[in-house]
């Protein structure tokens, strides 16, 4: 089992969970988030003078898939989620060593 | 004229000094709404806290010192006849009729009590001023004791010196609602505040150059602005003193729309000014830019037309634009464009009145806008330098970056959003 975590642009939260419901996952945790990569800040402009904004808004999505998900769960919210534009966010893999589902007690891929 | 008549007209303009009165009590909420929006959230509860302190303590002074000061009469021109005192006073109706019988041009044709009513409301304006230029930095408590030298006798002074017969009124300065009495002494007490104070932590960066620090809730100052547009037709409209007859509601009636439109020149002419200086509409400049129109009208809004009204207002608000950018530059730090708004504006407001009223001129118009900038300025840097060595003005660094909310009020304006937000 892993623990796929996707860093995404916050407009783009919907395509992803649609593509990911389509490609059977039943299961999505979402934060909002801040953070910066290589697109850093940006700067806002107010009366006349910038300020820089260092952190930008992002979302977090973190969904826990079966070993044999984990490709195609990858490739749905990499399709859903690209612009084509600095800033697209990033996919990190972990692994996960249990998944328990507290109102039936079932554990590991039956529990996913 | 029948008595009837007379008693309808007294009642009736003395109603309408009254309702003027209230629409500029109103500005407050005006000034109180525009700085919290203008300012961090952390600064919040204190900015509303000086704000509604400030109105109350401008109606205490002016009622013990400040009306009798300014209106209780002066041999001379200079200095009042008496400093303290109750100068409040109805005209009995049989005072009132049997100087209508003896001269039917010039009577006592509206409440005493009515003019302090209208009086002191403007005292507080000019106070709400200073509030924005100083937020986030000031002592509260060194702000309201200002508060009270400012309006107990630095205001009413040259107050007197214009609308209380003095020697700027003989010497023909005219100022019709107060671009120079009220808004230009409001701006120089803040820039003498200002520069004594300094800039908030984070304005400048190390190499000089201006970092913004962007308001917190921009609908909070789109309201303030309204606010003050529908207070100040009780600002204008008011200081025409009468509305009684054909004559003078005409009168009333211009100034209205004179005020009315160049508000609207004003605010049309900053977000354009902005757009072509910074690539963007920028609704703060916009704001300043309502204002600035309505300060500029403000010294004469009676003879010019609307048309030169809006032209009036549309130079305050380009002048406004580049006069914000330009105090940045200068590292003088007023988060509202108060001193911009009220003093670069209030003496174009001043010079403008040449344009339309043959009774002006050039000369006594610059007198009285040095005579009243060097009062207020000189009178008000003194106090600031006094209460700067006593008691400091300024909150300490650690006091600042946690929000003046904590350290003066202890009490923050949005509690539930505190964690997770810096």
């Amino acid at each position: 089992m892993k623990m796929i975590t996707a860093v995404i642009k916050p407009f783009k939260l919907d395509d992803v969970r649609e593509a990911l419901a389509d490609i059977g996952v039943q299961g999505l945790t979402v934060t909002e988030v801040k953070g910066f990569g290589r697109q850093k800040g940006h700067t806002e402009l107010y009366r006349g003078a910038e300020y820089v904004v260092d952190f930008l808004p992002k979302v977090k999505a973190e969904v826990a898939v079966t070993d044999e998900m984990v490709d195609g769960t990858v490739e749905a919210i990499v399709n859903a989620a690209q612009t084509g534009k600095i800033g697209d966010g990033k996919i990190f893999i972990s692994e996960l060593n249990e998944i328990i589902r507290i109102r039936t007690g079932e554990t590991g891929d039956d529990a996913v | 004229m029948e008595t009837d008549v007379i008693e309808i007209k007294y009642a009736l303009d003395t109603f309408y000094f009254l309702v003027c009165g209230a629409l500029v009590m109103w500005m407050a909420a005006g000034f109180t709404m525009l700085e919290s929006g203008l300012v961090r959230a952390k600064n919040t509860t204190e900015i509303l806290t000086k704000n509604v302190a400030l109105y109350a303590v401008s109606c205490v002074m002016y009622l013990l010192m400040g009306y009798t000061i300014m209106y209780g009469g002066s041999d001379g021109g200079i200095l009042p006849d008496s400093w303290f005192g109750n100068s409040i006073a109805n005209a009995t109706a049989e005072e009132v009729l049997a100087g209508a019988a003896a001269d039917a041009g010039d009577y006592t044709y509206y409440s005493g009590a009515s003019d302090f009513f209208f009086q002191v409301v403007f005292v507080a304006t000019a106070m709400s001023i200073v509030s924005g230029a100083v937020a986030e930095r000031m002592k509260l408590w060194s702000f309201l004791a200002f508060a009270v030298v400012m309006t107990g006798v630095i205001y009413p002074l040259q107050g007197m010196w214009k609308w209380g017969g003095g020697f700027l009124d003989a010497a023909g300065f005219l100022d019709f609602a107060g671009s120079g009495v009220v808004h230009m002494t409001g701006a120089a007490a803040a820039l003498a505040a200002v520069i004594l104070l300094g800039a908030r932590k984070g304005k400048y960066r190390a190499d000089g150059s201006v970092n913004a620090i962007p308001g917190a809730n921009m609908p909070m100052a789109a309201l303030g602005m309204f606010i003050l547009w529908v207070g100040w037709f009780g600002f204008n409209g008011g200081s025409e003193l009468k509305v009684s007859d054909i004559g003078e509601a005409n009168a009333v009636a211009d100034i209205f729309v004179n005020t009315n439109a160049a508000a609207c020149g004003g605010l049309i002419a900053a977000l354009i000014t902005a757009r072509f200086m910074f690539g963007k509409a920028d609704l703060t400049m916009a704001i300043n830019g309502a204002l600035a129109g309505l300060v500029a009208i403000t010294a004469e809004p009676l003879t010019p037309g609307p048309m030169l009204s809006t032209l009036i207002g549309i130079i305050g608000g380009t002048l406004v634009v580049f006069s914000v950018v330009t105090f940045d530059k200068l590292k003088i730090d007023d988060p509202v464009g108060a001193i911009s708004v009220h003093g670069v504006v209030g003496i174009w407001g001043l010079l403008a009145v040449c344009l339309s009223n043959p009774d002006a001129s050039l000369s006594a118009q610059l007198m009285g806008i040095g005579v009243i900038f060097a009062w207020v300025f000189g009178a008000s840097l003194l106090v600031w330098f006094i209460l700067k060595a006593a008691v400091g003005i300024r909150v300490s660094e650690e006091d600042e970056y946690e929000g003046v909310d904590i350290s003066e009020c202890g009490m923050e304006a949005y509690p539930e959003f505190v964690s997770g937000t810096k």
